[in-house]
């Protein structure tokens, strides 16, 4: 829960991650790539304010009391939504799986939802696997990295037959809500890895489930803002965005900002800290407290209140995921305008 | 003294602005990828470039280091020319590739299908709206009722950098470019805009020209996490632009 003048925000943390990326996970002969991802997760740290940076040694693993100060003691969030990312190749116990973080986040009960994962390339197994996940976590979304490298394919489409066979059987075991995450390889590598292409064809042909893209489609956010005004269940992850330019590029956080309220809304962006690539502390505060330039070139864009405030830090992600908010962090009546707007 | 017969450090430089990042739409020397560059007195160029991080798309990459290689190499006294692309986990396939002159897909074997033109082409359209962003955005500033933007063309415009490259970006599409052209068309088909599609193709040009000023606002951040000194030709932006 945050508090400022007056106004009360329900925090649910969208997109945080309880990594071990330590030399003593990394995989031999794949020494490098474990080494690299790290290093670059470390580099968009430095994004942040220079008093939030952590040493790169801290970085790599940090520990359970850690993420309990640094997200709920103060960080100010009510609930937390773990989403795994495995890279196996590269990591032996994987960056950070739905069995890591669910064995942390059972030890504090009512604070975690465990999302799981599917790799459409892993075949029958795979799918006895996500079914023993959703029995066992009772997970309702999913986490897809379409970039992940399997066996020597360097990546998958959401809308390869083989992964619509996957959407189906998550559909039928519940999942509502997939978040995907583009990255920077894909089968073949002469496309473009970030186009978001297919999971506008996904989000068409699956309409009772939710996508929610991670930050926004970076770097694409122009096609990710397109699709997102034709798909009424697409959705915007903001992880990155309030990370990544807020502090480093004011001008264009806030160009940014207008833009995902023209074309997707204040009903359907997603708070996400990213943790432990920033800590959730600065961005809440920052965001709750920031509003765009007095400048004529972002006169024109929506305006974002502490209404739409309240809808991006908690309230829209806990329709997503079923999260029961205390009446005192609920919006008022629809008709009342709310101050600071 | 005897002329100047290979071509300085200064005109390797030169070259190397020719080429750009295709997603940012920058020369690499001003987003500081040129970590060095050097020749030798008998025309041995050598240019050493670098990335934001390990692990940028390997497409793009590639794409910069093979220009930069055509560009050093086009050059009158450079008589061999190595681009050597650092600490990126496909260095030895991007930097074996170009060297050996063997094309994206041979440098991937069996991880790539095709060429890159359809790629390059995608991100020259995108670099089109944005600069159709650039040109228009201060005619409306000041006043320019959009319709009015309709029956422009290049011509008419204020002359500024940002037409220039709006110009240089459409006529590599081989979409006109000259005084006569329109302002306004479609960067795929190069058909003439309609008053209908007016908004939604001003809306579109914005968002595409911020989406690549952010990614281009993130690239720089991240490249100076990684190296702590300035590239060949960087350029820093400004605070209040960025």
């Amino acid at each position: 829960m945050y508090e400022s003048n007056g106004e009360r925000y329900f925090v649910v943390d969208g997109h945080m991650h309880y990594w071990n990326a330590a030399p003593d996970n990394w995989v031999p002969g794949a020494e490098q790539y474990a080494k690299g991802w790290i290093e670059c997760f470390h580099a968009y740290q430095g994004l942040g304010p220079p008093e939030t940076h952590w040493s790169l040694d801290h970085f790599e693993k940090y520990s359970e009391d850690d993420l309990m100060k640094d997200v709920f003691e103060d960080g100010y969030v009510d609930v937390a939504i773990f989403q795994p990312t495995y890279l196996k190749e590269w990591y032996k116990e994987g960056f950070n799986t739905t069995e890591r973080n669910a064995l942390m986040g059972e030890k504090h009960p009512g604070k975690f939802i465990y999302n799981t994962r599917f790799d459409p390339r892993d075949g029958d197994m795979g799918l006895e696997q996500l079914k023993r996940n959703v029995d066992r976590f009772g997970s309702k979304g999913l986490k897809l990295y379409t970039a992940e490298w399997n066996n020597g394919s360097r990546g998958y489409k959401l809308s390869d037959p083989g992964a619509y066979r996957y959407l189906e059987a998550a559909q039928n075991l519940g999942i509502k809500n997939i978040h995907v995450h583009k990255g920077p390889t894909i089968w073949p590598l002469d496309k473009d890895a970030f186009d978001v292409a297919d999971v506008d064809h996904a989000a068409t042909d699956f309409p009772e489930l939710n996508f929610i893209i991670e930050h926004v489609g970076l770097p694409r956010i122009e096609d990710f803002c397109f699709m997102a005004t034709q798909e009424p269940n697409v959705y915007a992850g903001l992880a990155v965005v309030i990370g990544g330019l807020m502090h480093a590029r004011p001008n264009f956080f806030a160009k940014v900002m207008g833009e995902l309220m023209f074309w997707v809304g204040e009903d359907k962006m997603l708070f996400g800290s990213d943790y432990a690539i920033w800590e959730p502390k600065w961005q809440i505060e920052g965001f709750v407290n920031w509003n765009y330039p007095d400048r004529e070139e972002f006169s024109d864009y929506p305006a974002v209140t502490t209404r739409s405030k309240k809808k991006m830090l908690g309230l829209n992600a806990a329709r997503l995921y079923d999260i029961e908010v205390p009446a005192e962090y609920q919006l008022k009546d629809d008709a009342q305008p709310v101050a600071g707007a | 003294m005897s002329a100047q017969v290979t071509a300085p450090r200064e005109g390797i430089l030169r070259a190397l602005e020719t080429v750009r990042d295709p997603e940012l739409d920058e020369p690499i020397t001003s987003l500081g990828f040129v970590a060095s560059c050097t020749v030798s007195a008998d025309g041995d160029a050598q240019v050493r470039l670098r990335l934001p991080t390990y692990f940028c798309a390997p497409n793009f990459a590639y794409l910069m280091v093979a220009d930069a290689y055509d560009a050093v190499s086009a050059l009158p006294g450079v008589r061999h020319a190595e681009v050597v692309l650092e600490d990126h986990f496909a260095s030895d396939a991007i930097n074996g590739g170009v060297a050996a002159q063997a094309g994206f897909a041979r440098s991937f074997d069996g991880e790539a299908v095709g060429e890159l033109h359809q790629l390059r082409a995608d991100f020259l359209r995108k670099a089109v709206m944005a600069g159709t962003d650039q040109v228009c955005r201060p005619l409306l500033a000041a006043g320019t009722d959009p319709a009015a933007l309709l029956a422009m063309t290049l011509g008419e415009l204020p002359p500024s950098r940002a037409l220039d490259r709006l110009r240089s970006r459409r006529a590599e599409l081989g979409l006109p470019a000259g005084d006569d052209a329109p302002l306004l068309i479609d960067p795929a088909t190069g058909v003439l805009v309609e008053m209908g599609a007016l908004p939604l193709h001003l809306r579109r040009a914005r968002i595409t020209r911020v989406s690549i000023e952010a990614n281009s606002g993130i690239c720089r951040g991240m490249l100076r996490h990684r190296y702590h000194t300035n590239g060949q030709g960087e350029t820093v932006l400004s605070s209040e632009d960025s």
